[in-house]
Order: structure tokens, then C-alpha cells, then sequence
């Protein structure tokens, strides 16, 4: 992070130096508005997963055939054009690629942003309009990112599901949700990523430089609104499993 | 009508002292037995400062000059928030008449690294200046200029425009941002520019250089909106979506021969 | 006429003086034009302009300010507007009323070859500035709006909201920083000047102080421009920012250069009024404001109800009353001395009722609350910020205050000092506006001499010395400036007495406001000439500047300044003193009429009084321009 001159002198031609340009993306992407751009436009793509993964989850009420079938249709994905799994396996790289993006930017800026006030105010801060999401994005974040490495035991690879079945999706769940612990687990780390979209799904237009008097008033309606969405949703499982609704 | 001639009384004030950039600084406390409403925050410390010469004692040291509000001079850290408690507002301009007496009430210089302390509360906002030097101007050479009523600008376009040209270049965006991110006074300048129709020939290349000289010292954004909360001239953060988008526009449209200048 | 004193105004009718000026100007060919350095002091309006204009044009310029950045030069707190002969609202404009409208606010006491090129270059001052991007207001058509201004019956003002001074400054620092960028200008920021450097009669450079470390540098340059702004801070109390300062324009004095009617200072009708004792500035409330705000107060001194119960056939709107032409409009001095007579009559308002109402309920009833708030938001916030009080409900409170100095370094057609090489232009030379300046006309004279005069007229003088060497930074006449002003600080920190400097300077405000200020007269100023003295001996003595040298010293800056205006201070009395007559902003209640207007004496002070530094602040030597009117004839300045 450049200091400003502190040695005393003139200042000059301090815009003749050229830049040396990388190639278009990467070049975007070693800005800091780049990579929050690429923050935007990752977390779009998560959120579209997660919209999309609660929508599929809820045939959940709908019974075990019925979620287990779904299960069993997203990996029968575009057969016969591409072998079983395939659709899913590309799906999964991309969703991959974005998360491992959103994390990588994620990491960059904090570290850019703690260089930039390498000393802190020596009081307290009286802030004014940031709240408590935008200010724990980095947290919330990490909470969803390890209650994600749990998920995936749980329920994709079945190391911590006691007595798993690869593709006995509703057995699966209601195995491990009827575990009280876990099933707090996942109400945390769910209103987690509720505060974390709370601040990002409005954030994200900004990011986008979406800005437009005329739906500017709908943006902070449709975090919340989303975040909502997804809270209420994903929190509704692990409570129906408890409360017997989802049953064998 | 305003209660003229009321008195505040017994004010402690905690100030950030320090000799010089590289020195440690400490918060001394002073106290203010007595001081008009009708007197500024500027004023006050005057009257401080009257007093530790008297005492033998070296001033306290802060920036400052017009006290109108206008020249951006003035960069104090009040209570937590830069320029004070009351919004849209320059320290300069904010008044007694906003404490009680009583109050404690602490000052610290604008903190980022792009900003270092000289003296006290007096810091180095230089990289300002540098982000202007990258591109924040209109290339117009004195003289040959056309007829200043050759192109109406529509009134709102000029408005917009002069929105963002109010920015008087105080600094308390990055002091108040949890990033220390110049986005607020970057866009602002940015935007008054790009907005108007004599910008559009460097439109593309001005955003793309003032950014990444930005870059070079400050923090990114991440939506806080706590710069507008503290701008002086109430600068919206909408102009920082503007800003994003002309950026995205500069590096993703292939205009090499348009405005790779 | 004295020989010092030729003003070089090129022969020929009015209208092509400068025409034929730029048409055997001698000039530098683009590529010699990098073999010359030019040091501009000074990046307000006039200095930006003209460091970015001269670097543009290939000259190696060297900027100073004291300031942190060019952006905060006080060009910034320019709030109404900047005149041009655009003549856009076809309402009988011309460069010529704009050059007559000028020289008859200067009260007939400025140079009509200067003040018709004013006239003449406001007009590409406009494109050249919305060209740069200045977001000048406009009407729905999308054209550019104007307002009238005080002393002028047409409406040729054009303005950015209230700000049109910053708008202004931040179009020239943004060309400045462009040749920043460039490498055409070398910007030294927080470094002021202390002493201007004369070597076998030519300027040849400055020595300046660093404002961070305390070093003292001398710089070398072929020739050195001053635009450092006015000296109205003399007041202690004034209009202007904390550290305006006369050091510059009197360090170049004490070398040589003349200076020219510093009585002439301009004090400005729409100001807030002193609330307290700590208060160390006055703000302005821009004159504009005069377009829709009436001027009143009761007609009975012991009138204490609220404005708004004061029925109208009680109140005396003495501005309509005693100038039914102008009205609220009349020029700043007609408008600041009614007032001052208004307050004097005991029926000032306000708690101190030391001021007068400027009301604009009737506006809001006409054009409605919208439109007034449209006009002037920002300057009822700036005023409910100072008073707590909402200028839309209860009627303003103004009163007078300094504002602007007419009088400055003594320069010729073409800005250059009784110095050779070293120039002056904005408001730190006298040139433009005589004993009086119209509203608005300074931000076009600053724009006017940095962009379009200075640039053309150095070249006459840089020409012939192609080739010639220069004196450098070494030379033994840098090294003995160079000490002897750090000798001068050094002493200000050694002499630990009692009284800080701003003491002193407040002091030295209340003597030249009672007796230099708005109203003059002979055993006032003889007064003052006889208390100033003491009181610099004094600050000589018990002066007191806490801290170091080596390191940011405001106390120290502030005291270097105060000396130079104790100086500045005993010169403007005398200057005063001499000039007996009243003109403009210089009242003598000797010289009036029975209505109370000023009375000028053409007979024997149609000249510009200039003043010879001698070594003794006391005993300077005053010599005379006969000033020429050709074009126009001197008549009573009537506003009524
Ligand atoms: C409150 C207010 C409102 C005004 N409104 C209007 C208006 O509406 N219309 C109008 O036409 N005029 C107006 N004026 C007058 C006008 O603004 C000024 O006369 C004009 O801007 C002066 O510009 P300048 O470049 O000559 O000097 P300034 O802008 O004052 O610049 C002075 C420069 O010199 C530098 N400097 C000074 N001394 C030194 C030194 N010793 N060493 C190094 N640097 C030095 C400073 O750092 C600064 O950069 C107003 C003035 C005031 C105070
Ligand atoms: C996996 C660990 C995660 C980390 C470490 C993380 C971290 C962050 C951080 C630091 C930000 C920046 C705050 C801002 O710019 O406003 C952010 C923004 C965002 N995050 Fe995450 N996040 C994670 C997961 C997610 C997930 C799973 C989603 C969606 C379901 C998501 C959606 C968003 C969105 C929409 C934004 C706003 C982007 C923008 O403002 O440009 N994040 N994230
Ligand atoms: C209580 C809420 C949730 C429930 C009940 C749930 C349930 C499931 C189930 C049953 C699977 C396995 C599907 C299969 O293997 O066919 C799964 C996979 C997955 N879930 Fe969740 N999930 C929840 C919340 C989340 C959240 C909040 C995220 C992201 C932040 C998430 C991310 C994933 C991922 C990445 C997979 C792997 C997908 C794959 O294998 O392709 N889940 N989830
Ligand atoms: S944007 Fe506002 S806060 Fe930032 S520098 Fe400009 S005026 Fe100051
Ligand atoms: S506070 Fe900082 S995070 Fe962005 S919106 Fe303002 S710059
Ligand atoms: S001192 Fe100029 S803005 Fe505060």
C-alpha cells in the first residue's frame, strides 16, 4: 500500500508513467472494483444456488419418493446427450469456481482494506449508517463456508451421517437432523447467511454499479426479502424434523 | 430564534497529540470551563489554544482556513465521527450549540495510511491530489475554446453533474469508511466529469486511471455508505454505483482505439 | 508623471489597444520557451491559470502554495458568480457597458486600457471554463443561466449554485494538476514565500520556508509571478480565510516593487454579523442574495418585537427609500455605509443590534418558497449553521465586513511591478477596479490576468533574454536573503514575551476598522498613525511563539504575517490620509454631500497613489499615475 510522500520536495509528472496492461480479465480482476465486481457477480451465482437448492429441497414435504426421485433426476440430467452425473458434475465445478472465486476476493479486500488503516482510531467509532451485516460479512461468510465442509460430510459424502445411503436423500436428513446439535448447527449457520445476504444481496447492485433512481428503492426490499426467503426455508428443515413432520 | 449569548461549561476535551509522523502520539486531556454557543468548534479550540500559549505550552496543530465550509481544510475526528455529529456539516462549520455542557468530547486526526499524521491533528492528504493529477480533469487547453452556449446541457444533467463538483476534497469519506476507501471522493469527481458533455471524449480512460491510482492507496468499498453519512456536502454513494459501472464499461468494451488514451 | 510609473498602455482607440498589443508583442518560440523557468507563487484562480497556461505553452513553471493543496486557495469561497459581456439575455450588453459599468464602481479611479481588456477577455473566460467542465447553472433549455449582480442594470453573472468560486478554482487546479501530472509544473505544497530576490535590478528568484520542516530554500527563475491573493485580514475580522496574508506582496515592496492604494478595501454589505468575542472570521452571505432579499430595519430605534410583527408601514427599507433605481442592488459601498448609518442611528437588529434585516418573505410570496429555496439552499443552510437561525422564517441579520482589497502591488498594461520581471496579478495587484470592485468581477480579473493576459505579456519581457544567463540559486544575493529570513523567524521564537501573535493581530484589526474601516477621517487616521507604532513596538517586544522552528508551527506562520500587516497597516493609513477626497470603498466624512454620498476630487486625485518602500515602515514616499480618461468622462457616480 503506497504511502504518501512524507519527504518534503516538488511534485511532478507523477501521471507520466504507463501502465503495463495484463490481459482484459485478469487485468479487471487486480483492481480492487474488479475483483468486487467478481465478488457481485459470485455471489449472484451462490445465491441462485442456494434459491435453487431450497426449491428442491422443499419437495422434502412432499415425501421420500418425491425428493429422492429429484435427487436421482439431477443426476439423470441432460441423459442422453451426456453420460448420468455429468450435468451435475458440471454444475458442481461451476458452483465450485464461484465459490472458490467469491473467497478469493473475499480474502484479498480484507487484507487491502486492513492495510489501509494500518493504525486504528484510538477511540471508538460512533458509526453512523454501516450495520452489524455489513460489518460481519467476513464472519458470516466463514460461519456459512464451515458449516458448508460439514454439509458436505453429512450429506454428500456421509462421513459424519450415521447410517448413510448414497441417494436416500430424505433418510439421509432425517437421520442427521433429528440430532438436536445438528440441527442447531444448520438453524446458526442458516440465519448466518441470512445476515451475510442481508447486506450482500443489496450490496451486490452497488458492486454491479446498478444504480437507478427508479428501483433503487426496491434493492434494500429485495435483500431482505431474499435473505428472509432463504432463512425462514432452510430453517424450516431441520425444525421439521424435530417437530416429526419429516418422519420415516 | 436561537438562545443567544447561552455559555457551555466545564467541557473536557481529549485531543490526539503527536510531534510528528513517526513519533507516538497520546490523547492529553484539557478542560473548558466556559465557552459561547454562538462560537464554533474551530473557535473553541482557538480559545484552547490561546490558553497553552499562555501557559508556555506549544498549540495544538490542525488544518483549517476558509471556516465556511468550502475549502476542505478542516479534518477532525469528533466523538467517532468525521466532522462531528451534525450531518451534511464541515467542522468548521459545526458549533457549540450541538454539546451540553458537561460533555466529554475527544478529537482525533483522520486516520488511513494513505493519510499520514504530520503533526497533532494535521494530516497529509496528498494521494487527492494524485488521483486528480491520473485523469480527474477535461483536456482543454487555454484558449480555442468553443462558445460556452455551443452545447446546452440539459439543467438536470448540470445538476447531477454539480452534485458530484461539490466535493470539497475534506478527506472524512476515508476517514469515516471501515475500509479507508476514497471511492466517495473519487466517484464525486468521476462522475461530475463523465456526467457532463465535455467529458465524454476521456470518459472511459479518466475512470480507468483515477480508479487505479485510487487503487494504489486506498481501500475498496463494500457498500458501507458511513463516507456519505460523513461528506460534508452530503456526496451520494449513488455515484459510486456510476462510477463501478463506467469502470466495468472502460475495461470490459473493447474501445482500445476510443479511449485507451 | 513619473518616469517609474509608465503604465505602457499601447497607443490607439479603446477598442483595439489590445489587439494591437498582441500584434507586435515580442515572442518566445515554442522550442526556447523550455529554456525559461517561471516561479508562480500563489495557486488561487490567478496562479492556477497561469502556472497551467504558462506550462502548457512549454515554460518550465515552478507553483508554490502554502496551502496542503491548490484546491483550498480562498478563490474557493466565492459564492455569487463571475461577470462576462456575453450578452446571452439580450438585455443590452456589451463589452463596452461591461468595461463602463466597471470603471464608473471603481468611482473613476482605475485604468481604462486595463479595464476594457477585462472587459474584452470575460468572454472567452466563459468558454474556456465550461470547455474545462464547470457545471455553470443552466436554464431548462439547457443554456446558461445568468443573475444580476450589484452595479450593473443588466444580468450578466454567471454562477454554479453558491459556489461558484469553488467551481471556478477547482476547473484551474484541475488544469493545473493535469500539467502536475504532465511534468510541465513543479507543485511545492505547504512551502510560503518570505522573501523575493532582486539581483542587478531584475527579480530573480524567491526564498521560501517550508511549512512542514521549518528549511528555508532560495529558488532560482527567470522571472517570478505573485498571485497571493488580497490582504483583508489586516481587519483581523474579514470575509477571508484564516490565512490570508500580505507577506508576499510586502516582501516584494521591501525589495522595490510599488505598492498602489492599499487604502482602497472593499467592505462587503451582506455579511453575518459579529455573534461573539471568540469569533475569529465573518462569513459572507453572498451578495446574489440582494436579487430577492429586501434591506430594512424599524423605523423606531426601540423597536424590540419580532420582524415578523413589525407591520411595513413601520419599517424603512432605506435601500428603495434612498436608491429607487438600484434599490436593494445599489454598489457595496453605497449599500455597507447605509447600513453602517442604519446600526450607528441606534436602530440596529439582533441581539447586539449590530445589524440590519435582509428579508425575503416578499420573494417567497412572488416566485414562490421553492424557487427562493432553489436559488440560495445552500447559503440559508450555511446560515442556519452559524446563527441557529432559518433565514426562510426569521429575516436575515447582515451587517458590513471587510471583504476585498482594491489596493495592491503597483503593476503595468502588462502586470508587471515597478520590478522588472517580477509580475502580479488577481487580487494581490491594484489593476482592475479602482476605488471600488463590482460584485462578481473578481473571479473574472483573477481567470482574465492567468489565463489570457500574463501568459501573452511575460513572453515581451522573457525574449530578449534567450541565451543570457541567469543568476542560480547560489548566488551570494539567495544566500544573504536566505539568512536573513531565517534570522527573522529565528528572532520571532527568541524574543518570549506575553502575547501570542493572534493578540496582537486582533488589536491591530480594531485600530484600522475604527479608524481605516468604512468611514474615514483626518484625526481618526492621525490616530491610528500614532497608536500603530506603539503597538508594533510592542509586538516587537512582548511578542510570544511557543514550539520549535523545525517543525509545524502555526504560531510561528501567523507571527511572520501579523509583522508584515502591522507594516501594511501604518501604509494604508497613510495612504488614507493623504487622499483627500472620497472615492468608492475610501470615505472621508470631511469629503461629502449634504445627502451623505462621497464626494471625489478629480482636480487633484484622478491618480493612483503608489508607495516606495524606504526601510522605515513610517516614511514611505508616495508617487503618482495620472490616470487618462478618453473614453469615457469622468461624471458623479449616481446609483440614485
Ligand atoms: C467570501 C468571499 C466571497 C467572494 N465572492 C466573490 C464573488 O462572488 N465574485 C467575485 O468575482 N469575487 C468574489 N470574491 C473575491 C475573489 O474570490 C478573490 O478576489 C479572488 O478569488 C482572489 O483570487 P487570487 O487567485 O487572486 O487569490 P487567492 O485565491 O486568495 O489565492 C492566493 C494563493 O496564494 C497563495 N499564497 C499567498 N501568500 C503566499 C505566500 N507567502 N507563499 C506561498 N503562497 C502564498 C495561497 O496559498 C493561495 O494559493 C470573494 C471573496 C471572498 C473572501
Ligand atoms: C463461503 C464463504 C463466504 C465468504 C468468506 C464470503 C465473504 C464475503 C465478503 C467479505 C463479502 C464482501 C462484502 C461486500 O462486498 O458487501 C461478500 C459479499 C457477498 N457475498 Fe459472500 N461470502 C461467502 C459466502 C457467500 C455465499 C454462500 C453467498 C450466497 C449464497 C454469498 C453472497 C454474497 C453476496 C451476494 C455478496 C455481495 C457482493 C457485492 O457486494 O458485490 N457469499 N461475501
Ligand atoms: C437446512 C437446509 C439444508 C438442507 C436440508 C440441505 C440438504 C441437502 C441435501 C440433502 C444434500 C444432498 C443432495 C444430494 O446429494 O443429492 C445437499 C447438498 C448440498 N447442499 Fe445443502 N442443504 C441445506 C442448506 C444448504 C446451504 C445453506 C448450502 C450453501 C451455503 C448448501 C449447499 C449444499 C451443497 C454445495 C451441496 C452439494 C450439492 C452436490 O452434491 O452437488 N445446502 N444439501
Ligand atoms: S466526497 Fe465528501 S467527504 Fe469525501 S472528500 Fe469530498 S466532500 Fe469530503
Ligand atoms: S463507507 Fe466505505 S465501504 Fe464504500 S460506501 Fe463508503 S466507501
Ligand atoms: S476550514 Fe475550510 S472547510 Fe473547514
Amino acid at each position: 500500500m503506497a504511502q504518501a510522500v512524507s519527504t518534503r520536495g516538488p511534485v511532478t509528472g507523477t501521471a507520466t508513467a504507463k501502465k503495463r496492461r495484463k490481459l482484459f480479465l485478469l487485468d479487471l480482476y487486480s483492481t480492487a472494483v474488479g475483483k468486487k465486481y467478481a465478488m457481485a457477480i459470485s455471489g449472484i451465482a451462490l445465491m441462485g444456488y442456494v434459491f435453487a437448492h431450497l426449491i428442491g429441497n422443499l419437495k422434502m414435504y412432499l415425501g421420500p419418493t418425491e425428493i429422492d426421485h429429484y435427487g436421482e433426476f439431477l443426476r439423470e440430467l441432460l441423459v442422453p446427450l451426456l453420460p448420468r452425473t455429468v450435468t451435475l458434475w458440471l454444475l458442481r465445478l461451476g458452483l465450485i469456481a464461484m465459490a472458490v472465486l467469491h473467497i478469493h476476493a473475499a480474502y484479498s479486500l480484507t487484507i487491502l482494506n486492513r492495510q489501509a488503516r494500518a493504525v486504528k482510531y484510538q477511540s471508538e467509532r460512533d458509526y453512523q449508517v454501516a450495520n452489524f451485516a455489513s460489518r460481519t460479512m467476513r464472519w458470516t461468510g466463514i460461519i456459512v463456508l464451515l458449516f458448508l465442509f460439514w454439509h458436505l460430510a453429512d450429506f454428500t459424502w456421509g462421513w459424519v451421517n450415521p447410517h448413510f445411503v448414497r441417494g436416500a436423500v430424505y433418510r439421509n436428513v432425517d437421520a442427521s437432523l433429528s440430532r438436536v446439535p445438528v440441527a442447531a448447527l444448520y438453524i446458526v449457520a442458516n440465519i448466518a447467511l441470512g445476515v451475510h445476504l442481508f447486506h450482500g444481496a443489496w450490496s451486490l447492485f452497488q458492486s454491479m454499479g446498478w444504480n437507478n433512481p427508479r428501483f433503487n428503492r426496491w434493492r434494500r426490499g429485495f435483500a431482505i426479502g431474499f435473505a428472509s426467503l432463504i432463512v425462514v426455508g432452510n430453517v424450516s428443515f431441520p425444525v421439521a424434523v424435530l417437530a416429526g413432520i419429516v418422519e420415516r | 430564534m436561537s438562545a443567544h449569548g447561552r455559555h457551555l461549561t466545564n467541557l473536557t476535551l481529549k485531543i490526539w497529540r503527536q510531534a510528528g509522523p513517526d513519533t507516538p502520539g497520546r490523547f492529553e486531556t484539557y478542560r473548558i470551563d466556559s465557552i459561547s454557543d454562538e462560537a464554533s468548534f474551530l473557535e473553541m479550540l482557538d480559545v484552547l489554544n490561546e490558553r497553552l500559549i499562555a501557559d508556555d505550552r506549544e498549540p495544538v496543530v490542525f488544518d483549517n482556513d476558509c471556516r465556511e465550509g468550502i475549502c476542505g481544510a478542516c479534518s477532525l475526528m469528533i466523538n467517532g465521527q468525521a466532522h462531528g455529529p451534525q450531518r451534511g456539516t464541515a467542522t468548521c462549520q459545526l458549533h457549540m450549540r450541538k454539546f451540553q455542557s458537561g460533555d466529554e468530547i475527544v478529537v482525533e486526526p483522520w486516520r488511513a495510511t494513505a493519510f499520514p499524521i504530520i503533526k497533532d491533528l494535521m494530516v497529509d492528504r496528498s494521494p487527492f491530489d494524485r488521483i486528480i493529477e491520473s485523469g480527474g480533469f477535461i483536456t482543454a487547453p487555454t484558449g480555442g475554446a468553443p462558445d460556452a452556449n455551443l452545447i446546452p446541457i440539459p439543467k438536470v444533467v448540470a445538476d447531477a453533474a454539480m452534485d458530484a463538483a461539490e466535493c470539497i476534497g475534506c478527506g472524512a469519506c476515508v476517514a469515516a469508511c471501515p475500509n479507508g476507501a476514497a471511492h466517495l471522493f473519487t466517484a464525486a469527481k468521476v462522475s461530475h466529469l463523465n456526467l457532463l458533455p465535455q467529458g465524454q471524449a476521456e470518459r472511459f480512460s479518466r475512470v480507468e486511471s483515477m480508479v487505479e491510482t485510487m487503487d494504489e492507496y486506498f481501500g475498496s468499498c463494500t457498500n458501507h455508505g458511513e463516507c456519505e453519512a460523513a461528506c460534508p456536502k452530503s456526496i451520494s454513494i449513488d455515484f459510486i454505483a456510476l462510477m463501478h459501472k463506467d469502470y466495468l464499461k472502460a475495461k470490459l468494451a473493447n474501445r482500445r482505439e476510443l479511449s485507451r488514451t | 508623471m513619473d518616469p517609474a510609473l509608465d503604465a505602457k498602455i499601447p497607443a490607439g482607440p479603446i477598442e483595439d489597444k489590445w489587439d494591437s498589443y498582441k500584434a507586435d508583442v515580442k515572442l518566445v518560440n515554442p522550442n526556447n520557451k523550455r529554456r525559461f523557468k517561471i516561479i508562480v507563487v500563489g495557486t488561487g484562480l490567478a496562479g492556477a491559470s497561469a502556472a497551467a497556461t504558462l506550462a502548457e505553452l512549454g515554460y518550465q513553471v515552478d507553483a508554490f502554495t502554502y496551502h496542503d493543496s491548490p484546491r483550498r486557495a480562498h478563490s474557493i469561497a466565492a459564492q455569487g458568480g463571475i461577470n462576462a459581456a456575453k450578452n446571452y439575455h439580450g438585455d443590452g450588453d456589451s463589452i463596452h457597458r461591461l468595461f463602463y459599468d466597471t470603471i464608473k464602481g471603481g468611482d473613476f479611479r482605475s485604468r481604462e486600457g486595463n479595464v476594457h481588456r477585462l472587459a474584452q477577455v470575460s468572454v472567452d473566460i466563459i468558454d474556456q471554463m465550461v470547455a474545462q467542465g464547470v457545471p455553470f447553472a443552466r436554464e431548462y433549455g439547457g443554456l446558461l443561466d445568468n443573475r444580476s449582480f450589484g452595479g450593473a442594470q443588466v444580468s450578466r453573472t454567471f454562477y454554479a449554485r453558491g459556489q461558484t468560486g469553488q467551481q471556478l478554482l477547482l476547473g484551474a487546479y484541475q488544469q493545473l494538476e493535469r500539467q502536475v501530472g504532465l511534468g510541465g509544473v513543479r507543485l511545492w505544497n505547504r512551502v510560503e514565500l518570505v522573501d523575493v530576490v532582486v539581483i542587478d535590478g531584475r527579480c530573480s528568484g524567491i526564498v521560501t520556508r517550508d511549512l512542514v520542516t521549518g528549511e528555508f530554500h532560495s529558488h532560482a527563475a527567470h522571472a517570478v509571478v505573485l498571485a497571493t491573493g488580497g490582504y483583508g485580514n489586516v481587519f483581523f475580522l474579514s470575509t477571508n480565510a484564516m490565512a490570508c496574508n500580505v507577506t508576499a506582496a510586502w516582501r516584494a515592496h521591501q525589495r522595490g516593487a510599488y505598492f498602489a492604494n492599499p487604502c482602497y478595501t472593499q467592505i462587503h454589505p451582506t455579511c453575518i454579523p459579529q455573534a461573539d468575542e471568540t469569533q475569529s472570521k465573518l462569513t459572507l452571505m453572498s451578495e446574489s442574495l440582494r436579487n430577492d432579499g429586501r434591506v430594512w430595519v424599524p423605523k423606531n430605534p426601540d423597536d424590540r418585537r419580532p420582524a415578523d410583527e413589525i407591520p411595513e408601514e413601520e419599517r424603512d427599507y432605506y435601500l428603495e427609500r434612498l436608491y429607487p433605481s438600484y434599490g436593494n442592488l445599489a454598489p457595496r459601498d453605497i449599500s455597507s455605509r447605509a447600513a453602517k448609518r442604519a446600526v450607528d442611528s441606534g436602530r440596529g437588529v439582533g441581539p447586539l443590534k449590530n445589524g440590519v434585516y435582509l428579508d425575503f418573505s416578499a420573494a417567497i410570496q412572488r416566485v414562490g418558497f421553492d424557487t427562493v429555496w432553489e436559488r440560495y439552499s445552500n447559503l440559508f443552510e450555511m446560515y442556519e449553521r452559524i446563527t441557529g437561525e432559518n433565514p426562510t422564517k426569521v429575516p436575515m441579520r447582515i451587517y458590513p465586513a471587510s471583504h476585498y482589497t482594491m489596493g495592491g502591488l503597483w503593476v503595468d498594461y502588462e502586470l508587471m511591478t515597478t520590478i522588472p520581471g517580477l509580475y502580479c496579478m488577481g487580487e494581490a495587484n491594484f489593476s482592475d477596479h479602482g476605488a471600488n470592485r463590482l460584485g462578481a468581477s473578481a473571479l473574472m480579473q483573477g481567470l482574465a490576468d492567468g489565463y489570457f493576459v500574463l501568459p501573452y505579456t511575460i513572453g515581451n519581457y522573457l525574449a530578449p533574454l534567450l541565451g543570457k544567463p541567469a543568476p542560480g540559486a547560489d548566488h551570494p544575493e539567495f544566500k544573504a536573503a536566505a539568512f536573513a529570513a531565517r534570522d527573522r523567524f529565528q528572532n520571532y521564537l527568541e524574543i518570549g514575551g506575553t502575547r501570542s501573535p493572534d493578540w496582537f493581530h486582533r488589536e491591530l484589526g480594531k485600530i484600522i476598522w475604527d479608524y481605516c474601516g468604512m468611514e474615514r477621517n483626518e484625526a481618526g487616521l492621525e490616530k491610528a498613525l500614532s497608536e500603530l507604532p506603539a503597538l508594533y513596538e510592542e509586538f516587537k517586544r512582548d511578542l510570544r511563539v511557543t514550539g520549535d522552528g523545525a517543525s509545524v508551527n502555526q504560531t510561528l506562520e501567523k507571527a511572520g504575517r501579523v509583522d508584515d500587516f502591522f507594516q501594511l497597516g501604518m501604509l494604508m493609513c497613510r495612504d488614507a490620509l493623504e487622499r483627500k477626497e472620497s472615492c468608492g470603498g475610501h470615505f472621508r466624512t470631511e469629503y461629502q454631500d449634504e445627502e451623505g454620498e462621497a464626494k471625489r476630487d478629480d482636480e487633484h486625485f484622478a491618480h493612483v497613489a503608489a508607495w516606495e518602500w524606504t526601510g522605515e515602515p513610517m516614511k514611505p514616499v508616495r508617487h503618482q499615475e495620472e490616470l487618462e480618461f478618453e473614453a469615457v468622462h469622468l461624471a458623479t457616480r449616481s446609483y440614485k
